[in-house]
């Protein structure tokens, strides 16, 4: 599970880290359940249809799939799977029910989307191996992320009997066990790295595995505040000087917005520090993705794809 | 290329207007939405409104800046705004939703049905904020704030929608959930599908209720029916507060602003908005374009800042004469691993001679030609992304806010995000 703040790049880390892990001829898929199309517009192709398909090949020959869930789409499978409903679905539909179930009725849209991913967790090929090596779901944002997924706890709570019931406590103990993970992704920011510890606690207050934290979009540190002081004073000159000796024109007017920048830089690069600080005392592993300045593209995914396994292998 | 510049967004004269009562500010999550909200409220209020700023999950410190950091679900008066004309004030707080959905339950239902409602589990886990009811209950808040008829200008906030507009699809749902078959058929199986010609819809219900209480258990359908029929007398007043609250999303007074960061995903969630906006009648004002960068230092290009910062650094190089570059630590120049290395030492560079000490000053200024040149990359970056949006939507007024270093935690920080906000024609350095 892949959760993050708004903005911190959850959808990308998901799936830099689906294609980490397929990696060496493992098959992953990476699941999607806000109806945003974000994986499909990532890896630059149409919006899917309710299927898993194969949307890339990483090196060494493992494969992503990638899914889309619809909650409402899941909910016609589910019945037809278990009450072979057939055209009593559409009569259902109609009547607006699906639409209750899957949009008013608390958590059952929550309930079917970590179902259908629970599913897939669980599904074996006709050889009895696991269909897929790894599942990694593009979660909702840290701050509905334990509800999300505890709502199973909940629902079985309401519906004390029953196949929903029993479909919901299956769920929770695959989301309860050592086999799955809840990944934070976090900028150097106050308020995502607030974001961050809260999550962690409700997570562990509700029992929920925590797995590692990745900041995401780390800049390089180019220079630091004491190198600021040292040459926004009386040097100033001789920067200027500097700059003419290196083949820049018209130096002198450049000096104050340099500075300017480089202080800049500077308090950023303390406030990032302090917030390493309190990422650091969450006492979790953590792993740092670099900000890709020419923004993301495919090849930059892939590129976030080999830190991720750099980061794990070492 | 710079295209043709968008329209600027001009925000003193929209929070002066006195025929401005609400402005809706929306976009899609980390974009700085609640803080553009919270700075309007500021400015808006020092310049002679009476505002309140009904927000939805503010961060810790921003809540405490403006003294909203307990939940009580009623406006607070903010300490520390400093009117001009005296008449200003600013109010601001934060949305409890589940006390939003009880005091509706309360104020429509008489004592011995509201306490059935209350106390109903299905009622429970509704209320404590599943899918919906979080955009349901902000709207239905904005309705009671305008309703009470203290404030000339509500500022909202809208909540991190996992589909960007929930808000507004909200109270449309509910209300046409209420006012549905299917409702019905939960408080009365029996009585409906009755009619003739409608037997494919009696196979479908009959279906339903069976299937239903096999799914969810007799006692959850149980509960779920007590609700509904408990709910009864207020599915009139639920419709009806819905529909008000859509058509004052839509009158004349109501402003929409769109926030964005000038990022490829944050652009194309605003695009929706502008659209969906559109086919909805809801009246947009314009984007707000948070966190943009600006340099003093634009006529310096990234290319000629990072050749100019190599020479510098190969003469550092070459005037230190030995193979002891690479080995050097470099503390906070960080070059990257092609710029050092013995390779570069093999460069036929003659050597300048450099004073004495000047060295660090030669590192120092590589660093700060590094850092413009990374941050020309930035304004790049960003102006594609704006430029792609005006493409799509060049009738949409900008206004830019440069972006700061930090979090704002106070008053004073909000203050400047509100000058920034009413100057933002062009990003200043």
């Amino acid at each position: 599970m892949v959760s993050g703040k708004g903005g911190t790049g959850k959808t990308t880390v998901a799936a830099a880290l689906a294609l980490a892990l397929a990696t060496e001829g493992k098959r992953t898929l990476l699941v999607e359940v806000e109806g945003r199309q974000g994986i499909a517009q990532l890896f630059e192709t149409e919006a899917f249809p309710y299927e898993e398909r194969k949307i890339a090949v990483a090196p060494g020959g493992g494969e992503v799939y990638a899914l889309a869930i619809d909650a409402e789409r899941a909910l016609l499978d589910y019945l037809q799977m278990f009450y072979k409903l057939g055209g009593a679905g559409r009569a259902l539909k109609k009547l607006g029910a699906i639409d209750f179930a899957t949009t008013i009725a608390p958590g059952v849209r929550d309930v079917l989307l970590t179902g259908k991913a629970c599913e897939a967790v669980r599904r074996k090929d006709k050889h009895g191996s696991y269909a897929y090596d790894h599942v990694v779901m593009d979660a909702p944002p840290t701050g509905r992320i334990t509800r999300f997924l505890n709502v199973n706890d909940e629902v079985a709570g309401l519906a004390k009997i029953g196949p929903i019931h029993n479909q919901a406590q299956a769920v929770m103990r695959v989301l309860k066990s050592p086999e799955t993970a809840v990944h934070l992704v976090t900028l150097l920011e106050e308020m995502p790295v607030q974001e961050t510890a809260d999550g962690i606690r409700e997570l562990r207050a509700a029992r929920l595995p925590v797995g590692n934290i990745i900041v995401n979009m780390v800049r390089p540190t180019l220079l630091d505040e004491q190198a600021v002081r040292s040459v926004s004073g009386d040097r100033r000159k001789e920067v200027a000087k500097a700059l003419t000796r290196a083949g820049v024109s018209g130096s002198a007017k450049l000096v104050s917005p340099l500075l300017a920048e480089a202080a800049e830089h500077a308090e950023r690069v303390e406030l990032e520090r302090e917030q390493r600080g309190v990422l650091e005392e969450l006492g979790l592993p953590t792993y740092e993705l670099p900000l890709l300045v020419d923004g993301l593209d495919l090849g930059g995914l892939y590129r976030l794809a080999r830190e991720l396994r750099r980061h794990t292998t070492t | 290329m710079t295209m043709t510049p968008a329209p600027v967004l001009d925000i003193d004269p929209l929070i002066d207007d006195p025929a401005t009562r609400i402005i809706v500010c929306c976009g899609s999550g980390g974009v700085g939405k609640t803080t553009t909200a919270a700075a309007l409220g500021v400015r808006a209020a020092e310049r002679g409104r009476r505002a309140v700023v009904l927000t939805i999950d503010p961060a810790r410190r921003l809540a405490q800046s403006m003294g909203i950091d307990s939940l009580d679900n009623v406006p607070r008066r903010v300490d520390g705004i400093k009117s001009e004309s005296g008449d200003g004030e600013l109010h601001a707080m934060m949305l409890d939703m589940k006390r939003t959905f009880d005091e509706i339950v309360e104020a429509h239902a008489d004592g011995e049905r509201a306490a059935a409602i209350l106390g109903n589990p299905f009622y429970q886990s509704l209320s404590a904020g599943f899918a919906g009811t979080q955009e349901y209950m902000a709207m239905e808040k904005l309705g009671q704030l305008r309703a009470q008829d203290e404030w000339d200008l509500i500022i909202v906030d809208t909540p991190p929608s996992r589909s960007a507009l929930d808000f507004l699809d909200a109270p449309k749902r509910l209300g046409s959930f209420l006012d549905g078959k299917f409702i019905r058929l939960l408080m009365a199986p029996a009585k409906v599908g009755g009619r003739a010609g409608m037997a494919f819809l009696n196979v479908g219900m009959s279906m339903m209720t069976g299937t239903l209480g096999k799914l969810l258990g007799g006692q959850f359908l149980r509960d779920v029916q007590t609700f509904v029929t408990a709910m009864d007398t207020m599915f009139g007043g639920f419709r009806t507060r819905a529909d008000a609250t859509y058509k004052l999303l839509q009158a004349p007074g109501t402003a929409f602003l769109v926030v964005a960061a000038p990022e490829r995903d944050a652009l194309r969630e605003a695009a929706y908005f502008v659209e969906r906006l559109a086919a909805e009648g809801m009246p947009l004002a314009g984007l707000v374009l948070n966190r943009v960068h600006g340099s003093g230092a634009a006529r310096l290009s990234a290319e000629r800042a990072l050749a100019a910062a190599e020479n510098l650094e190969e003469s550092r190089i070459v005037d230190q004469g030995g193979g002891k570059a690479g080995s050097r630590d470099s503390g906070s120049t960080a070059a990257s691993p092609s710029e050092q290395g013995p390779d570069v030492l093999d460069v036929d560079t003659p050597a300048r001679q450099v004073p004495e000490g000047a060295e660090e000053l030669t590192t120092l200024t590589a660093g700060l030609l590094r850092l413009h040149a990374e941050r020309m990359q930035v304004l790049a970056r960003e102006q594609r992304t704006r430029d792609r949006f005006s493409a799509l939507h060049p009738e949409v007024a900008v206004t830019e806010v440069a972006a700061l270093p930090g979090d704002v935690h106070d008053l004073t920080g909000l203050r400047a995000i509100g000058d920034r906000l009413a100057t933002g024609g062009a990003p200043s350095a």
